[in-house]
């Protein structure tokens, strides 16, 4: 990168007017989750904010929790650069509502209270399961939060014009220490209202960007395709399939096995699971369901937009020069149609969506640690609600901690890709057990443990002997090749994989399961009897 | 501006165990976590006509749905992953064939959605509410 493209990348950037925006938002934020904080310390305010948001409410937090810097940097920066493949991750990402819908949503309302540990393990052996489910609940809020904080250090380049390495380290750590403030005093119930705010303000600045491009040529998406096409330096394939992943068998494979992935992973992220908990009953955990599609399907529609109309306005070589490489695609858009102040709003925006969506991890994270391990396997239930919520809010510092520091490491990939990640290992981890535990009858200890510790060494193995690590030119670390698994994304192989693992388990174990207790969630999750 | 405060009537029945009928335990005692013994008999709802009819309805409904959307997203995959000559052809303008199929992914999604809830609220929730009529829980 030479500094003439660095420059031009921020040609026009306020930095003074991007700060305001962005603290702003931070102020008003930090007064809503403390008005919203009861100060109770009982665990069902902190981890489900008493189950008192209704679905609307909470399908949009909904959203705003899925809604990842992913969606809105890396899907756009990925189609502009890629093309039309880059679309297949707003497909993927809508799509997988349905399992959410369908399979998962109303009947783990109706079995859990805090975390997924408390489905999983309900008919089964309570602390190993609580020790596996605790243990992928950590592995993939990390990933998913790597994959956040990775776009901040490039985001802090573009909008603030810092690009000493100690600079931007410093406000990742600020970020990280606002997001820590949200979960420490508002818990779940704070945490819910800023993903609110956020979301509202992510849709509005998302249609407001598309409708304004859609006018510039005169409403048609055709010409807009076209103009995209003629700026890009694939022409004509930029609108096709293939793009991205076209180019030989392997990759094509890639690309099936990251929609897989895709589709499979929304609906077993433990902080998407977590949120079912902060309605009072089913209907409305459905209702969080159909908000959320809804408010989904207005966003992923305009991404498409956004992604080819940073192709055409902007151009690719200008984002691939720019600081923050395709992620920084959306922004750069903003500034070209609406100068620094539009700049500035999509720039808050963006760093209002990574401190959201982290702090909804953290969040998780803490209750998992503090619910499933402190609570339940050290204390074997008995634990005092109070130290439960103190264990928590320590975890949630912890966490943040780790979040910086890896927000400091990471760089560089498109984070879109990093958060596909998260889903595979989600997906893998997680799924199988969650489907399994729900819907068969046998299902026993054995076939969950089988099924989560499977599917997570799995996948993580396979990303590790991927091309992601090692062996390529924009691998995590160069000049070593140890990679042998020919795909980036390894869902095609783990998530089944797991599925086989649960089964298998379940047949070769030696625990039986439960009927009465079997007989209790079945009721349970159908009815919420008891719940 | 919304309203961040909530009456405390409107908290999960879990917390408050109060709000618990009586009726639920035989021993008459609010119990705080209701997975042990003298709480509803689990086994008997179970095997009630109703719940299994329920049960039935349920998965007839959304196994077959679920197969359907995935196998129809899986087809779209291998489409834009393998027929790039079939998703390249123009359809209208600049828009091709796979941009047409994309999109149609995101009505379906709409579509299924929508079916579902209609089905939940008129097939699913009467029969539930029914249930746990006779199993003495009151509606929340």
């Amino acid at each position: 990168m030479t500094p003439e493209t660095l420059a031009a990348g921020l040609e026009g950037s306020d930095p003074v007017v991007n700060t305001a925006v962005f603290a702003l938002f931070v102020a008003a934020t930090l007064v809503v989750v403390y008005r919203a904080s009861s100060r109770a310390s009982s665990t069902s305010d902190y981890y489900a904010a008493g189950g008192a948001f209704t679905g609307r409410q909470n399908g949009i937090a909904l959203s705003g929790d899925f809604l990842s810097a992913a969606s809105f940097l890396g899907i756009a920066g990925s189609i502009a650069i890629h093309g039309y493949d880059g679309f297949l991750y707003s497909i993927g990402f809508l799509v997988a509502w349905l399992v959410d819908l369908l399979l998962i949503a109303e009947l783990l309302r109706n079995t859990g209270r805090f975390t997924m540990g408390d489905v999983l393990s309900f008919r089964m052996k309570q602390r190993p399961v609580r020790a596996a489910a605790a243990t992928s609940t950590l592995v993939v809020s990390f990933f998913y939060m790597l994959a956040q904080m990775a776009g901040a250090g490039g985001l802090v380049a573009l909008l603030l014009d810092i690009h000493g390495g100690v600079g931007q380290s410093l406000i990742i750590g600020g970020v990280g220490l606002v997001m820590v403030l949200y979960v420490l005093v508002g818990g779940m119930k704070g945490t819910t209202w800023v993903q609110i705010i956020k979301a509202a303000m992510l849709l509005v600045c998302a249609v407001l960007m598309t409708v304004f491009l859609l006018g510039k040529f005169g409403f048609s998406l055709s010409n807009l395709l076209s103009s995209a096409a003629d700026r890009s330096p694939m022409g004509g394939r930029l609108l096709e399939p293939g793009g991205q992943y076209g180019a030989s068998g392997t990759s094509k494979l890639d690309f099936v096995s990251l929609a897989v992935a895709l589709v499979l992973g929304a609906a077993a992220l433990p902080h998407v699971l977590m949120r079912f908990y902060t309605v009072p009953n089913s209907r409305e955990a459905r209702r969080s369901v159909v908000w959320a599609t809804s408010c989904m399907f207005v966003f992923y529609l305009c991404t498409l937009v956004i992604g080819f109309g940073a192709a055409a306005l902007v151009g690719p070589e200008e984002i691939k020069g720019a600081p923050g490489g395709e992620n920084s695609a959306a922004p750069l858009l903003a500034l070209h149609i609406g100068g620094s102040l539009l700049l500035g709003i999509v720039a808050a925006v963006a760093f209002a969506t990574i401190l959201a969506v982290v702090a909804g991890l953290t969040l998780t994270a803490s209750a998992s640690f503090a619910h499933d391990v402190y609570a339940n396997i050290f204390k074997r239930g008995k634990a005092e609600p109070k130290d439960e919520v103190l264990v928590a809010r320590l975890t949630a510092v912890v966490v943040g901690v780790l979040a910086i520091i890896g927000g400091i490491l990471a760089n560089g990939q498109n984070i879109a890709f990093l958060v596909a990640l998260a889903f595979a290992v989600a997906a893998s981890a997680n799924l199988s057990t969650l489907l399994f535990s729900l819907f068969w009858k046998r299902f026993n200890t054995a076939g969950t443990l089988c099924g989560i510790y499977g599917g997570l060494l799995a996948c993580l193995v396979l990303v590790l002997f991927s091309p992601v690590v090692s062996g390529e030119p924009d691998s995590i670390i160069k000049n070593v090749d140890f990679h042998w698994f020919p795909l980036r994304n390894p869902g095609l192989v783990s998530i089944p994989f797991s599925f086989l693992c649960g089964f298998f388990g379940t047949l070769f174990g030696k625990s039986k399961a439960d009927p009465a207790l079997h007989a209790e969630m079945e009721v349970r999750s159908l009815t919420g009897i008891g719940s | 501006m919304y309203h961040l405060e909530r009456p405390t009537v409107d908290r999960n029945a879990l917390e408050e165990t109060t709000q618990l009928p009586v009726i639920l335990f035989t021993h008459g005692e609010p119990q705080p976590v209701p997975r042990t013994p003298g709480g509803p008999d689990y086994g008997r709802i179970q095997h009630s006509p109703e719940f299994v009819s329920l049960r039935r309805r349920l998965r007839r409904f959304v196994f077959p749905l679920s197969l359907l959307f995935f196998a129809w997203y899986m087809t779209y995959v291998l489409l834009a992953a393998y027929a790039h000559d079939f998703m390249s052809i123009k359809v209208a303008g600049e828009i091709n064939v796979a941009i047409v199929l994309g999109l149609l992914q995101f009505v379906t999604t709409i579509v299924i959605t929508a079916v579902y809830v209609r089905f939940a609220n008129r097939t699913l929730d009467p029969r539930v509410a029914r249930i746990r009529r006779l199993a003495e829980v009151a509606d929340r």
